[in-house]
């Protein structure tokens, strides 16, 4: 032995290199100076931007007077004029309300994730008698904080055999149409960051993007739970967008508009949700968008007991939060999406005139979220193939005869341009009897029997024995 | 490949999943090879052994007392009814009386156990169908109860090591009679809120019918005890077939399935810890005064000989085979576990079934793997 202490060696190649690389600041500080300046004149013009708008919408200068808070919306509109009235091309004006919309989604989201996490995990705890978190701040309040820094402090592992760039691409595919499909939202009248005529096609379109990230996560993982997830994962994105879109279509029939603000807007208008008219498509939807995004009862493509964690199996540290973060944020885009087509949106029947409209918007979303999560503290979780044969037997037939029913009521509402309640309230009238008999009817074609209804439960044995006593008691002996 | 023409035709091959040894749903450290095709389940492997700790030979080295608390590890989610195993085949091998009020304790001991077990095993059958540990934490609410009752009793929760050859170890202290009577009171209702809850749930009857048959001749060519054979519809329930300790005094019924899906087995449990309620309540109104135990030498020396005991555990028949040899320990030890023998029929149901399926029939079985490891 001599005397020289021996160096610890590190155990892997890995660990090594994680010893030689350094911290986060030396790598910052050999950064190029070019890059650094770079940064430091994009942070700072992030804080400026921050700061404008603060100031306009709170001093309000634009137009001269205190601005009306309710009305955030207006505001962007105004400066959006405001420029382009300076006379420097539409440009100017599409980047800056394009920059403020992107800022305002991605705060809006991240405020959520960290809180919406926190939301899900107590309330569920609540529902299955337990505390919840509740050790890291007042009530829990920064365990989602403590979470996301666990996270991101922990190594990213890429599985030997993975196909590295696919590997490392879909978490960030799949929070990018999450933060995308947002643009069309309309949050108050002028208040929709993407206000174009065909928002509801973007937002089907952008939302179905998704697939191609998890399949991508599915196969390059090189694992066999991850393979099977991402399968059930696409049969089930597939199936389901065929029902959605079906029930989205009932709505614009009705509306006569692809345009998301023009949908709220005739909800206003008529002083009726598309809800109470089209209880069927309400159905479609809401079920249809829980097998397309994961959860509980159609989380099968995640289900735990079988597949571990299906697509994201392997999937460590912070890229197996964005794989979370995106499950979170996707559950209230659903919800905003349902407020929006079916729960009119951000109009609660003149409430809006006096609270803020976004405010109700946000109310409503939440309140979707609410009921995913109470799903997911209630149901047990489909088979893959009830899951598939319930969308293909079951919804597509009756959406297919819910577009013919709203085909033919919308053309009576055009044909003789009725507006008033007592046509509105008979064809939801006729409409909730419809429902109610063809959901009943088309189960008993399908197959769908009394017996499944009302399952029989065990019998008393009135002896003791073996096969002989076991025949005797089957056969009533 | 590619280059002389390539054909139409899609192929696939089968591939070999892993399943454990540990997974959210096999219970313990379980291994099963699955070779499968897409959903469907060609062919599996069961592995065991992974909780393996040579718990028979090691039983032949220890006396015949020392032997309780390792029928503690066996199956320990059920430790009162393998004491009670062993302490029954022992007293039978060396002809030892036991109390009256011993055996009242005794059978007080077992059905609680039963109740605690019975409450996990459908906790976590409903856990695999999916429904989010929801129903699993309503269950260990009534569980959580009865192991404070034997912690109150005989100081673990688990590895109670509560029953003695010629009767039980301690008197449970005066507090335990009022806290048993309450639970034995919200029971029934707790059981209802269940029933209420999962038994007309659409989802969960999806998921368990017809899932997972075992008809009544498969059920005993296969030699299955407990739920996994009352589920297939035969009325075979050792607490009646061969009564032991008082339960020839109680009167409850043998709850059985009618076509031995998943289903049934699951509510054979349900209804099974509702007749365990009744039974509990009778032994408390009818249980008498006097010694908790015998006093036995503290190396027992059975006369030179061979036993079976058997008693009806949570997951069906416990037996002890023991051989003496007028020695203080066994010159054999040999557990029959329930879990095995019942575990053995997974790869006939699972084959051709989804993996979906087979989780649920594989969480409907109630295995615990430590009793199949030994």
């Amino acid at each position: 032995m001599s005397d020289q202490p021996v160096p610890r060696r590190p155990a892997t190649p890995m660990a090594q290199q994680i010893l030689d690389r350094g911290s986060l600041l030396d790598d910052a500080k050999r950064l190029p100076s070019g890059v650094k300046a770079a940064g430091a004149v994009f942070a700072l013009g992030f804080l400026a931007v921050n700061v404008a708008i603060a100031y306009i919408v709170i001093d309000g200068r634009l137009d001269g007077h205190w601005y009306d808070f309710r009305d955030l919306g207006n505001a962007i509109a105004q400066l959006r004029t405001e420029l382009d009235d300076t006379g420097t091309g539409p440009w100017l004006s599409y980047w800056v309300t394009g920059l403020i919309g992107g800022v305002a989604i991605l705060s809006f989201l991240g405020g959520f994730l960290l809180i919406g996490s926190w939301i899900e995990r107590r309330l569920l705890a609540r529902f299955q008698i337990r505390m919840g978190p509740n050790r890291v701040g007042p009530f829990g309040l920064l365990q989602p904080l403590a979470d996301a820094l666990k996270l991101m402090q922990k190594e990213v592992l890429i599985p030997i055999g993975a196909d590295r760039l696919l590997f490392f691409l879909p978490p960030i595919l799949v929070f990018i149409p999450a933060m995308l499909a947002w643009g069309p939202v309309p949050w108050a009248p002028n208040m929709a960051y993407l206000d174009i005529n065909v928002g509801l096609l973007y937002v089907i379109s952008i939302t179905s993007l998704s697939v191609l990230a998890i399949w991508m996560a599915g196969w390059s993982s090189n694992n066999h739970y991850a393979l099977l997830g991402a399968m059930r994962t696409v049969a089930m994105m597939v199936s389901y967008e065929i029902p959605i879109s079906l029930s989205l279509l009932v709505v614009v029939l009705l509306t006569g508009s692809l345009n998301l603000n023009e949908i709220v807007a005739w909800q206003g208008s008529h002083n009726v949700w598309m809800a109470f008219l089209l209880p069927f498509s309400m159905f479609t939807f809401f079920f249809s968008s829980t097998a397309e995004i994961n959860r509980t009862p159609n989380d099968i493509a995640e289900a735990e007991s079988e597949i571990v964690a299906g697509f994201h199996t392997e999937y460590s540290g912070m890229k197996a939060g964005l794989f979370l973060a995106v499950e979170l944020g996707n559950a209230l885009l659903v919800g905003a999406l349902f407020a929006t087509f079916f729960l009119g949106g951000y109009t609660m029947f003149g409430l809006e005139e006096w609270v803020p409209p976004y405010l109700i918007l946000a109310v409503k979303a939440t309140t979707g979220y609410f009921f995913f999560i109470w799903l997911r503290g209630t149901l047990p979780r489909f088979r893959i193939d009830q899951l598939m044969t319930f969308a293909w037997k079951y919804l597509i037939p009756l959406s297919i005869a819910n577009v013919l029913i709203v085909a033919v009521e919308a053309t009576i509402a055009a044909r003789w341009e009725a507006e008033g309640i007592v046509i509105y309230g008979s064809f939801a009238l006729v409409n909730l009897a419809l429902t109610v008999y063809a959901v009943r009817a088309w189960a008993r074609v399908i197959g769908y029997s009394a017996e499944l209804e009302h399952p029989e439960g065990p019998r008393t044995a009135d002896r003791i024995g073996g096969l002989k006593a076991a025949r005797q008691i089957r056969t009533g002996a | 490949m590619v280059g002389d023409g390539a054909s139409m035709t899609t192929s696939a091959e089968p591939y070999v999943l892993n399943i454990g040894p540990q997974h959210p749903s096999t219970h313990g450290v379980f291994r099963i090879r699955v070779v499968m095709d897409g959903e469907r389940i060609q062919d599996l492997d069961m592995i065991v052994g992974y909780l393996h700790r040579s718990m028979e030979k090691l039983a032949e080295e220890r006396t015949y007392t020392q032997n309780i608390p390792f029928t503690d590890r066996a199956d320990y989610l059920a430790a009162m009814s393998s004491n009670l195993g062993l302490c029954l085949a022992a007293e039978r091998l060396a002809d030892v009386e036991v109390p009256e009020r011993a055996s009242y304790l005794r059978v007080i001991f077992a059905e609680l156990q039963r109740i605690a077990s019975h409450a996990m095993a459908n906790g976590t059958l409903v856990s695999d169908a999916g429904a989010w540990q929801t129903p699993l934490l309503y269950m260990f609410r009534e569980r959580e109860k009865i192991l404070d009752l034997f912690e109150m009793t005989c100081g673990a929760r688990l590895t109670t090591n509560y029953m003695r050859i010629g009767g039980v170890a301690f008197e449970p202290p005066p507090e335990f009679w009022p806290a048993l009577e309450e639970l034995v009171d919200e029971l029934p209702d707790r059981i209802s809120e269940y029933e209420e809850l999962l038994t007309q749930n659409e989802i969960f009857v999806a998921r368990t019918r017809n899932v997972g048959i075992i008809s009544a001749e498969d059920a005993i060519n296969g030699s299955l005890v407990g739920p996994a054979l009352r589920g297939s519809g035969v009325p075979w329930d050792l607490r009646k077939a061969e009564p032991y300790c008082v339960y020839d005094r109680m009167e409850f019924d043998v709850p059985i399935g009618r076509t031995g899906d998943v289903y049934d087995r699951f509510m054979c449990r349900l209804a099974e810890t509702r007749e365990s309620t009744k039974i509990i309540r009778q032994a408390i109104e009818g249980i008498p005064d006097g010694p908790h135990k015998t006093d036995i030498p503290l190396a027992l020396r059975p006369p030179p000989g061979e036993v079976y005991g058997r008693v009806e555990g949570p997951r069906g028949e416990v037996g002890f085979y023991l051989v003496s040899d007028g020695g203080p320990a066994p010159y054999r030890f040999h557990l029959r576990a329930p879990s095995l023998i019942n575990l053995s029929l997974l790869r006939e149901l699972a084959r051709g079934a989804s993996l979906s399926d087979a989780v649920v029939t594989l969480g409907s079985i109630d295995i615990v793997v430590g009793e199949i490891d030994r």
